[in-house]
């Protein structure tokens, strides 16, 4: 199988859907001649021309709009944010418009847009430039939240996303374009809404997603090799919708679990897992379930506090310890 | 390691006991075994015993409190030891504060406070400082709940070793072995007894009288029973002054014992998903007591003589009434017999005491009318009503049962036969 960057992937995927459906364009800031801003969308403009890669002015809301509208005479358009952290100023167009339009039309308006980026910290990106938007996105009802960790999985949900019909907010990882991994050639589709088990284990199980699944698996090795601890690791993939099926029976089985995610705790993607595991398998819970978060604050610029405020792999094996009630 | 000292459960029914007297006090060495403090169950006087070595750190229940079983009442430690852990949740511990609330992101915003962000990372991650428990109430994670049910174990005599004292998953792997059977809410079986699984017409007759009349589907059966001869017999061997007088009742027992082993279908406990029945007869004897009552057992009461139980049922009734009964003497038995004769109650019925399918409820002997061999004389009568479960027992059995006890009790000798 062939080794390609997550970049890569998601060009790939990017490439296959516009030969695959001509209603499928590419829009945003900087995509075309420079071939974006981390590369993604490299010799699309070349192949497509460019009533098909189409830069932008610095114009999140403006651009975001033009999405829309687009996506309701029915084309499907794929809407690049440089990051997602400037897709705040185009927040209206994505709650308002895209997700309520099936909705307040009474289904007679479906809007098939993705919005996609980097999101999350990188490194030293400072406050404003670091943070981790899916549980923002996943509160609102009518859209879908997808968060590929690997390279296949960029591919195979970039090309879900752009062909389901509901509006899909595609979060890539900034420090995850230049993983490599083996990406299947043609027609690899990952659903959304499934969960995938990175790692089989019997005695935890530490639910993750994005960025967070490397420390997470890294944890899983380290427990193994010198805890004897045999932790599950559950790629979320999608946050919404949610694979509960897949987390609960992994919880069913080890009877305890992590949450780890990049972004803050409060109101986080891993509270609304939580209250999944304890409403549905309470009975089958041996301790409560713990979350390893972001820290509860705006990201320093300062390189050691920046480490600090994020989840880690000592961090996770704490957590895990605590959990199996290893102190 | 500090060793917690819970209320046990001294007998098979209790579910709270009261600290009489405290044997050993705060700051005196123990070592396991040692007896340290007297409590009252429901039955008794106990002895609740020490389960580690060390120094009495805490006696948290004062003498005079009755307190639910399983519920920490002491701590034995080593004299240096902090035992703040395992006092957490004890009512002589003031309450913790509440939890320190998460900083706000307003208060975090400041560059200063960006330092101690780091350690509230690992704030999440610490275990959080015991909440008090509230008294009296096992911490058990959820899934050791599950776990105990399912076993049917009492998690009131495990130790838990999670956060707390909280009871997990881990502590309950081989408890079931561990803990006395008394802790096990199954009671235990005296021997000599063969399980019968459960006939579809028996699981369909428990089923449908106990939809009928409660859990436990009584009927009675009374009879009337001639005691002329039997009161003879009774003055002759008193005439003997052996020592031991025998009363009625101790020939009631022993008759009844006798007419059990010709109808093993009335000598047997219902066990939910089986009948259990004994080829011993182990005889109740309802005792009343201040405020209560309780059935002593003559063990093997069809082997023992008549003097043999004369004595015991004296000792037993004498115990009884200054609670120094021990559990072992006022469980297993499997048929009772409770006699209200003495308070001149004719007849009357009697409440089942589960999992036995049978009492005997005894009346007083009265000289009545009646027709005697064509005659019309004044005779001593007796009136016994058998309360019978009918899961176990149907009318023409318990009806027989009763033949054989009459015929037994008007014709003595029958002892001997």
């Amino acid at each position: 199988m062939p080794i390609l960057t997550y970049r890569d992937a998601l060009n790939q995927a990017l490439r296959e859907e516009m030969e695959r459906d001509p209603n499928v364009f590419l829009m945003g800031e900087e995509v075309g001649v420079y071939q974006g801003a981390y590369k993604v969308s490299r010799g699309l403009l070349e192949s497509f021309g460019e009533k098909r890669v189409v830069d932008t002015p610095i114009t999140e809301l403006g651009f975001a709009g033009v999405g829309v509208g687009a996506a309701m005479v029915g084309l499907r358009p794929v809407i690049e944010f440089m990051t997602w952290n400037f897709a705040l100023l185009a927040l209206d167009q994505i709650i308002n418009s895209a997700a309520k339009m099936l909705y307040m039309s009474g289904g007679q308006v479906p809007i098939p847009i993705v919005f996609r980026g980097p999101g999350g910290a990188a490194r030293q990106l400072g406050a404003q430039h670091s943070q981790a938007f899916e549980s923002w996105y996943a509160h609102i009802p009518g859209l879908k939240v997808v968060t590929p960790a690997t390279p296949a999985d960029a591919k195979g949900l970039l090309k879900s996303a752009i062909r389901d019909n509901n509006p899909v907010i595609f979060l890539e990882g900034e420090m995850l374009y230049n993983m490599k991994g083996e990406v299947p050639e043609g027609e690899h589709l990952v659903p959304l809404g499934l969960a995938d088990v990175k790692r089989e284990g019997s005695d935890v199980t530490i639910i993750c997603h994005s960025k967070t699944v490397i420390p997470c698996e890294k944890a899983a090795t380290a427990l193994a090799e010198q805890h004897g601890v045999s932790a599950e690791v559950i790629d979320l993939r999608s946050i919404r919708p949610l694979d509960t099926e897949t987390i609960l029976a992994s919880v069913r089985k080890t009877n305890r679990c992590v949450i780890v995610e990049e972004g803050w705790p409060f109101c986080g993607v891993g509270a609304q897992v939580v209250d999944e595991i304890q409403r549905v398998a309470f009975d089958d819970l041996d301790a409560p379930v713990i979350r390893v978060t972001g820290a509860d604050v705006p990201m320093p610029y300062n390189k050691a506090l920046e480490r600090a405020t994020k989840p880690n792999v000592d961090s996770i094996i704490e957590a895990v310890k605590t959990v199996s009630y290893m102190d | 390691m500090a060793t917690k000292v819970l209320m046990e459960a001294l007998s098979p029914t209790m579910e709270e006991g009261r600290v009489i007297k405290w044997l050993k006090h705060e700051g005196d060495t123990v070592k396991s075994g040692e007896t340290l403090a007297e409590v009252e169950t429901d039955k008794a006087v106990m002895e609740l015993v020490a389960r580690g070595d060390g120094v009495l750190r805490a006696v948290l229940v004062a003498e005079g409190t009755t307190v639910e079983v399983g519920k920490l009442v002491g701590v034995i430690a080593a004299a240096n030891e902090d035992i703040s852990m395992v006092t957490g949740g004890a009512p002589k511990t003031a309450a913790l504060p509440a939890a320190a609330p998460a900083a706000s992101a307003a208060s975090a915003a400041s560059a200063a406070s960006a330092a101690s962000a780091a350690s509230r990372a690992h704030q999440a991650l610490s275990t959080p400082a015991p909440a008090p428990a509230p008294a009296g109430r096992v911490r058990a994670s959820p899934l050791a709940r599950r776990l105990a049910t399912e076993q049917g174990l009492d998690l009131g005599g495990v130790a838990g070793s999670g956060p707390g004292g909280r009871i997990v998953k881990r502590d309950l792997e081989g408890a079931a072995a561990a803990i006395p059977p008394s802790l096990v809410s199954r009671p235990s079986s005296p021997g000599g007894s063969r399980d019968v699984p459960l006939t579809q017409i028996r699981k369909t007759i428990a089923k449908r009288l106990s939809q009928s009349l409660g859990p436990v589907p009584h009927f009675f059966l009374t009879a009337e029973i001639d005691m002329e001869r039997a009161w003879d017999a009774r003055e002759a061997l008193n005439k003997l002054d052996t020592g031991h007088r025998v009363s009625f009742n101790d020939l009631i027992v022993k008759f009844t014992a006798l007419a059990l082993l010709k109808h093993p279908e009335c000598n047997a406990w219902w066990m939910d998903d089986r009948i259990r029945y004994f080829s011993d007869v182990h005889i109740g004897m309802a005792v009343a007591v201040e405020d209560g009552l309780i059935t002593p057992v003559i063990r093997n009461a069809h082997t023992k003589g008549l003097r043999e139980i004369a004595a015991e049922s004296k000792d037993f009734a004498e115990r009884a009434r200054s609670r120094k009964l021990k559990p072992e003497e006022y469980t297993g038995s499997t048929f009772s017999i409770s006699n209200l004769g003495m308070l001149d109650i004719d007849q009357f019925t009697a409440i089942i005491n589960p999992p036995e399918a049978g009492i005997l409820a005894v009346g007083s002997i009265v000289q009545q009318p009646v027709v005697h061999e064509g005659q019309i004389v004044a005779r001593r009568r007796m009136r016994v009503t058998m309360s019978c479960d009918h899961r176990v027992i149907d009318g023409a059995t318990g009806a027989r049962f009763l033949q054989t006890l009459r015929q037994m009790l008007e014709n003595p000798l029958t002892m001997v036969w």
